[in-house]
């Protein structure tokens, strides 16, 4: 699904556009320049600062064998800022903990371009205090910066928290799309998991909560 | 801030090969007199100096800094394609193709020449690239862009096929021939003569016209392919020419002067401890320090007993493997 947004993967019908205009019509240089992607993993084979990895970032902004002057570090340092990963500048990538990887990926994408975000599962492999803290700076980002955000997940708590509208999707056919207090309720979350849940809107939270009671036949 | 570092590491490298390449040259089992070196006024038949210098010493210090650039230069790109810091230009079975090619040419006598290059290494050469078509095909066969996982293991599979098929030929060779196969497979840098460098010159200019291009996108390209393409790097064509280049100086660097171990695995990670990650520092630096570093292991190889002299890849495998058994342990901390 992403891949087909992304543009590294061509539909076999329809068409994905970006401000009225088909991702396959523009290069991959300038749809990176406009639309970044946050994997629900990244791995470094080598001994990265968490500066290197923010700065390539900017690869689609420069010339093949420009190299990152000030205004590029600026905008790094920027990105940094805005996902509170200022103090791991000069940390090796390896070492940080998924949560704090996680902060740097997505400073790098905001490095990169922050018009539109594609997220991957982006909180698949964290515990739940840095769930939270990841689902509270996408808000935060998309409020500041206005950055369009497109999020696959298999949590529904998350999808909740974070979205404004939600296209629920089982084997490749859509169950239901609309914004998300519509969508998210029992009889979609039976249709499109088979599971029994009650969803309440929960006062203190701000949003509606999924509660899942059984395996429903 | 990127462009000084840049500068710095290319001097301070460029340096390094500066010295080891003059040192090398002054020293050896014989002692020259640079006097008598540059005396054009007697002719070079009769100035045993000018003969040893122009003749053994210089082309053999050449063959050095091509072939530990070489192997270096691909030892960096061949970690970050497969994404694997244990890879070297062994690990896609290129070396092991080019000693099939060795093995075959000497068994067979083969005596042909071409410009001047005799048959061992053009057929270790082929060898070589005959290693890289198969990878390649088996890497590609099954979707578009390239596997890394399938290239990995057909590399390694190769390699040890390969390995067989050179023990057979020696099995059924004669004994003066297996002798001559084991001196290949030991690798050696005494050339004799400028021909053989100006035929591998050729992969090796093919092969840094790919470098250029790599840097950056074997940047990207180490944190995941997908990532990498959704910041615009061309992927399919970044691994293509990625492979290639590394095959061809690794083939080049291998028909000049057999197997040499640990040169392409070691100079890479040695070179990071100093300039960090980034690939458009940690490859022409490797390309570099690869140079100085086979240079000197080969004055070392034929001073450190003269006049005995040592197999190169003695002196490299017994500065390489501690080195890397060291970096194992620290970094295991």
């Amino acid at each position: 699904m992403l891949r087909l947004l992304g543009g590294t993967l061509r539909a076999m019908t329809g068409r994905v556009t970006l401000d009225g205009r088909d991702v396959w019509s523009l290069s991959r240089r300038e749809l990176a320049r406009r639309m970044a992607v946050v994997p629900q993993e990244t791995h470094s084979t080598f001994d990265f600062t968490v500066m290197d990895i923010v700065l390539m970032g900017r690869y689609p902004h420069l010339s093949a064998f420009e190299l990152e002057g000030p205004a590029d570090l600026a905008i790094a340092r920027d990105a940094l800022a805005a996902t509170a990963t200022t103090a791991l500048e000069e940390r090796l990538f390896a070492t940080l903990s998924g949560g704090e990887k996680q902060r740097v990926v997505i400073a790098a994408a905001l490095a990169q371009a922050s018009d539109v975000l594609l997220l991957d599962e982006p909180t698949a492999s964290l515990d739940m205090g840095r769930r939270l803290e990841i689902a509270s700076l996408l808000i935060r980002l998309n409020h500041e910066r206005g950055t369009t955000m497109v999020v696959s997940t298999h949590d529904l708590e998350l999808a909740a928290q974070l979205c404004q509208a939600l296209v629920l999707i089982r084997n490749g056919r859509v169950v239901a799309t609309g914004p998300t207090e519509a969508v998210l309720t029992s009889s979609h979350i039976r249709a499109l998991y088979d599971v029994d849940a009650e969803v309440a809107f929960h006062p203190r939270a701000g949003h509606l909560t999924v509660i899942p009671i059984a395996r429903a036949n | 801030m990127l462009r000084r570092r840049f500068v710095l590491t290319i001097l301070g490298f460029g340096g390094l090969l500066l010295i080891a390449g003059i040192v090398a040259l002054l020293f050896g089992s014989a002692r020259v007199s640079l006097v008598n070196v540059f005396d054009r006024s007697r002719p070079i038949s009769d100035n045993v100096d000018r003969q040893i210098f122009f003749v053994a010493r210089l082309p053999r210090v050449v063959a050095a800094a091509l072939v530990g650039s070489g192997l270096s230069a691909a030892g960096v790109v061949f970690q970050a394609l497969l994404r694997n810091p244990l890879a070297s230009p062994d690990t896609l079975g290129v070396s092991a193709g080019a000693a099939v090619g060795a093995m075959l040419a000497i068994t067979l006598r083969a005596d042909f020449t071409v410009l001047g290059v005799s048959a061992v290494p053009i057929a270790s050469f082929a060898g070589s690239l005959g290693a890289l078509a198969i990878v390649y095909g088996l890497s590609t066969a099954r979707r578009r862009g390239m596997s890394t996982t399938v290239l990995l293991l057909a590399g390694v599979t190769l390699t040890a096929f390969f390995g067989s098929i050179v023990l057979f030929i020696q099995y059924l060779a004669d004994f003066s021939d297996t002798f001559r196969t084991v001196r290949w497979l030991m690798g050696s840098l005494d050339i004799g003569g400028y021909a053989p460098i100006g035929a591998a010159a050729v992969p090796f200019a093919a092969a840094i016209v790919g470098y250029v291009t790599l840097p950056r996108s074997l940047d990207l390209m180490s944190l995941g392919a997908d990532a990498a393409a959704a910041r615009g790097v061309d992927v399919v064509k970044a691994e293509r020419v990625a492979l290639v280049s590394a095959s061809l100086s690794t083939g080049a660097a291998v028909s000049l002067s057999g197997p040499i171990a640990f040169v392409g695995i070691v100079v890479p990670h040695m070179v990071r401890l100093v300039v960090g990650a980034d690939h458009r520092l940690v490859l022409p630096a490797s390309a570099l320090f690869g140079a100085a570093f086979l240079i000197t292991c080969d004055l070392v190889a034929r001073t450190l007993l003269a006049p005995i002299e040592l197999p190169v890849g003695v002196v490299t495998s017994l500065i390489g493997g501690p080195f890397f058994l060291w970096l194992l342990i620290k970094r295991g901390r």
